[in-house]
């Protein structure tokens, strides 16, 4: 436990290795291959060193922790891991390693003389920060990691930052990030007035709850929930996750989402008895946004955006597991917090494996097919089978379907909701919660129906496509180790439950010690005690068994009988041609133009034709805005904007008034207090 | 032992018996002699022999829907219980594995839709992606339901035999409601979609596999029968969760209520005529909204 713990040290050194992995690449030659090769070398070092630093806390329990004295006010910087810590480590090290090697490929040096090295340096900065993040138990070195996370993830999704669009959500992800910043301040600091320091630790049976605690929670929920991209809060989300570069956007999506969900895991466990409504509220906005993400993931035309959403649908399923461990915390039920944040910690992980895969394989598409419009695509799985197959199975794996990775995690989220509604003290909102899942499974199952069926299959619906080629195999390497994780990391789920079993006991830990009597009487039960993942692994096997042995019977029929190639059938028309096939705005259109209600539906930005003599007409369903941004924060942003227009004058451009400023505002704090203590005396 | 046997030879050999009994009881209300009963047999052995014209540019994601549409919903009648007879497989939460192999299933079969680059196999694969989004729910609170009702989290479980029907009757008279309309829905029967049609513009499932012939029409034939055989049992043991003293008798019961499933679906497809397109939505919604309040009048 002390501050010279090998695994402290181990991780620290981790950290600051894909921390500088950037920095050698600002000072070698200019568009050679030398500062690349070797900052992608320096994230896997130390990657690797982060993983088995992880590994060991989460398996065999090495926790430590270590206070380092600092200058800053708020007492000294603590930095400690338990495994709820090392099971997020987990993707924070595994995903930006194989996103480095994928950018050799992605975005070379010599390609991009002007911003590859300042992608390499957010790109390792912010790697390294969501690290800290991960172990920061002091609120002011939270706040700090958080802010440089926040920033490196600006900078390194602006990189392309010629482009309008792309600064556009760029502005928009920095002033949403900045907002959910503001509330962790006002929430950092109501935790310091109630614990009396800095320090994110719990007293002996948690932090008691009182009126200041639920404004805690509300401000954990908006900061971090923002972060996460949680419906309403998510509206930063597919702009900044859709333009970055796209092993940018798989840090993004596969990774920095769950610090944000982590961060509210953090605050809640704190206190002893969450009150029944923070539990409710989660199970509503994580079914709310897994219903939300997976409607508007149906209604996009751009791969990457709809691939942003559909992290929205993920991350609601993981928050409704939050919710129903809260709930079950709540109640006095440990199976429905065992169930409920067992899912929901399985759930980060196998998210962070196909998440990064579909971002990684689509920035393939956008590599050898020069766009990411759907409807410019098509017959891509011709061209490019092996990111096409490694494509398909990561859509199986966001789609849960048995036995890859996303299903073992859900079955366990919706055995906790069953269980919370079959049993004694039920709840009907986990009830409801069950069926809304369900839903939003199936229109996932659209939406990436349409994502691999557009893009992948039929014919190339456009010349760029039509010459689509497989990517070199600094790309390629990435995308199929993800693939080989997806396909095996659901059935190798019995053997990873003790480390997330550990996870759920360092989550209670605050509130409930080991070894105290409410921890005997009502022990957390395993994973595995609850849900047989052995079985159902055993189960996933048979089924991949009966689908060779089916496709064995069909190839070995078909190479005997006389197989001829011909036309498609489109009602007896001869000559079908790559236009004529379904688009993807058709596809799609079932789900978001007709069963979404019109205010949820994406907005389209529609240029009609105008005069006797029009000159053109277009519908944008690439660029479909998201609703709650066009038709709610865009209005409001607007006309505050015109109301604080003279405001405008104070920023002045020059440095020396902005210190002025500061200065101002410090002499005014200091007379303030100084006042205060006038007139108040203690 | 000799259930799982039993259990294995119903489901992988009476299949296709149930849509010759639909297509006699449908022959029977027009006044047509009808197919043979074992006409669903003759026509697999015929496909299985045939050669095959694949679509130009197929990949074999056009073959992985037809394997698929055969595995999945084997593997998923292995978890469900065939009238009074447990399921051989049986686990907390088996419902959601049950739910998702269909899914899988129907995932293939969409996209080998799209993979044959036909606009009409496209837009029936759009249908069918849609309508069972709406389908889903209504499965699903019925699990719910029947979950709270037997205090069961796995198929066997809730789908044994238990004094539901008496103490809990308004639920699962509103759950069978729901879940005989997703029946009719997921295989595609009229007033959905109609098997017989002959109209692309107006199929969901037969437009979607068009293209497919010999083999693999075989095997969607197949599958899809499989699908209907399963559905129907999952049905059927909702309506009658008796058993038997006599295990025999359990899957004569079995057997002849599956047939009597059977003869349902071929009334209604012969007294009522194939729903607008339009219209499909609101009837799955509705189908919804009872197993929704079957739900809700268990939560007390």
């Amino acid at each position: 436990m002390e501050a010279a713990s090998p695994g402290g040290v181990l991780l620290l050194g981790a950290i600051a290795l894909v921390a500088l992995s950037g920095l050698p690449g600002l000072i070698a030659r200019k568009g050679g291959s030398g500062g690349e090769r070797l900052s992608a070398l320096l994230v896997g070092a130390g990657a690797l060193l982060g993983l088995v630093a992880s590994a060991r806390v989460l398996f065999l329990g090495r926790s430590f922790r270590v206070e380092l004295p600092s200058p800053l006010p708020g007492g000294p910087l603590l930095l400690a891991a338990d495994p709820l810590s090392a099971l997020f480590l987990v993707p924070v090290f595994l995903v930006p390693a194989l996103g480095a090697v994928y950018g050799l490929g992605y975005w070379p040096e010599a390609e991009h003389r002007r911003d590859a090295r300042k992608l390499r340096f957010f790109y390792g900065l912010l790697a390294a920060s969501m690290a800290v993040v991960l172990l920061a138990r002091s609120g002011v070195l939270f706040l700090v990691a958080w802010e440089v996370m926040a920033l490196a993830a600006f900078f390194a999704a602006t990189t392309e930052d010629r482009q309008p669009e792309v600064r556009e959500a760029g502005w928009i992800y920095l002033v949403a990030t900045h907002a959910g910043t503001l509330g962790l301040f006002g929430m950092t600091a109501l935790l310091a007035r109630t614990t009396g320091g800095f320090a994110w630790e719990a007293p002996e049976g948690g932090l008691a709850v009182t009126a200041s605690s639920s404004v805690v929670f509300l401000l954990a929920v908006v900061g971090f929930g923002g972060k996460a991209g949680l419906f309403p809060f998510h509206f930063w989300l597919p702009g900044a996750h859709g333009g970055a570069p796209s092993h940018v956007s798989a840090v993004m999506s596969g990774v920095m989402l769950k610090v944000g969900l982590y961060g509210l895991l953090r605050v809640v466990s704190l206190y002893g008895a969450p009150p029944a409504w923070w539990g409710g509220l989660l199970l509503l906005l994580g079914a709310g946004s897994a219903l939300f993400g997976a409607a508007l993931a149906a209604g996009q035309g751009d791969v990457k955006r709809l691939l942003a959403y559909s992290s929205v649908e993920n991350v609601g399923i993981v928050t409704t597991g939050i919710g129903l461990a809260l709930l079950g915390r709540s109640a006095g039920r440990p199976e429905w917090v065992a169930l409920g944040l067992g899912g929901a910690l399985l759930h980060v992980l196998y998210h962070s494996l196909f998440k990064p895969l579909l971002f990684l394989g689509a920035g393939a598409v956008i590599h050898g097919a020069g766009t990411r419009e759907m409807d410019r695509l098509g017959g891509l799985l011709r061209r490019m089978p092996r990111t096409g197959a490694a494509f398909a199975a990561g859509c199986a794996a966001a789609l849960a379907f048995p036995p890859l990775a996303g299903f073992f995690s859900e079955l366990v989220v919706y055995l906790g909701l069953f269980r919370a509604f079959a049993g004694p003290d039920s709840s009907l909102l986990a009830a409801f919660a069950a069926p809304a899942l369900a839903v939003a499974g199936a229109v996932a199952l659209a939406a990436f129906t349409k994502l691999f069926g557009v893009a992948f299959l039929g014919s190339p619906r456009s010349d760029e496509a039509s010459h689509a080629h497989e990517p070199g195999r600094a790309m390629l390497v990435p995308i199929l180790a993800l693939a080989l994780l997806v396909a095996v990391a659901g059935l190798l789920s019995p053997l990873l439950a003790p480390g997330v079993d550990a996870a759920i006991r360092a989550w209670v830990a605050p509130a409930v010690p080991p070894g105290s009597v409410e921890a005997l009487l009502h022990p957390v039960p395993p994973l595995a005690s609850l849900v047989p993942l052995g079985t159902i692994a055993l189960l996933g096997a048979a089924l991949l068994g009966l689908l060779a042995l089916f496709a064995g019977l069909l190839a070995l029929r078909l190479r005997r009988a006389s197989v001829a190639r011909g036309a498609t059938w489109d009602c007896g028309y001869a000559r079908p041609t790559a236009r004529m096939q379904y688009t993807g705005s058709s596809f799609g259109d079932w789900i978001s133009g007709r069963l979404t209600p019109a205010a949820a539906a994406p907005v389209l930005e529609v240029r009609r034709p105008e005069g006797s003599f029009p000159r053109s007409a277009a519908v944008s369903a690439p660029r479909a805005r998201d609703p709650l941004l066009r038709r709610l924060l865009e209005p409001f942003a607007s006309r505050w904007a015109r109301r604080f227009h003279d405001l405008h004058a104070l920023q002045e451009g020059r440095l020396t008034i902005y210190l002025v400023y500061v200065l101002g505002t410090l002499v005014a704090l200091l007379a303030w207090s100084a006042l205060r203590g006038w007139v108040l005396p203690r | 032992m000799i259930d799982t046997l039993v259990h294995l030879a119903l489901v992988l050999a009476l299949p296709p018996l149930l849509t010759g009994v639909i297509a006699k009881t449908k022959a029977a209300f027009a006044g047509r002699n009808g197919p043979p009963l074992l006409q669903g047999y003759w026509d697999l052995a015929k496909l299985l022999r045939k050669g095959s014209v694949l679509p130009a540019g197929s990949t074999w994601v056009f073959l992985a829907g037809p394997v698929a549409g055969v595995a999945a919903p084997l593997l998923a009648s292995l978890l469900l219980p065939f009238g009074g007879h447990e399921a051989p497989l049986s686990f907390a939460g088996d419902m959601i594995l049950f739910a998702y192999l269909f899914a899988l299933a129907r995932f293939f079969t969409a996209s080998a839709a799209l993979d044959t680059g036909s606009a009409f196999e496209g837009m029936g694969a759009a249908r069918e992606v849609a309508f069972s989004a709406l389908a889903e729910p209504a499965l699903f609170f019925g699990f719910v339901a029947l979950a709270r009702i037997s205090g069961s989290l796995s198929l066997s479980g809730m789908l044994g035999s238990g004094p539901g029907w008496v103490t809990a009757g308004a639920p699962l008279v509103l759950v069978a409601a729901s879940w005989a309309v997703v029946l009719l829905a997921e295989n595609c029967r009229i007033p959905f979609d109609d098997p017989n049609t002959h109209l692309e513009l107006t199929m969901i499932h037969e437009v979607m596999v068009l293209d497919h012939g010999g083999p693999a029409l075989g095997l969607v034939l197949y599958g899809a029968s499989v699908k209907l055989f399963v559905l129907s049992a999952l049905f059927l043991r909702v309506v009658f969760p008796f058993n038997a003293t006599d295990p025999n008798l359990d899957w004569l019961a079995f057997v002849a209520g599956i047939l009597l499933v059977a003869i349902g679906i071929g009334v209604v497809e012969s007294v009522m005529a194939r729903l607008k397109l339009v219209k499909v939505p609101q009837l799955l919604v509705g189908a919804c909204l009872l197993s929704a309040f079957g739900m809700l009048l268990l939560a007390r």
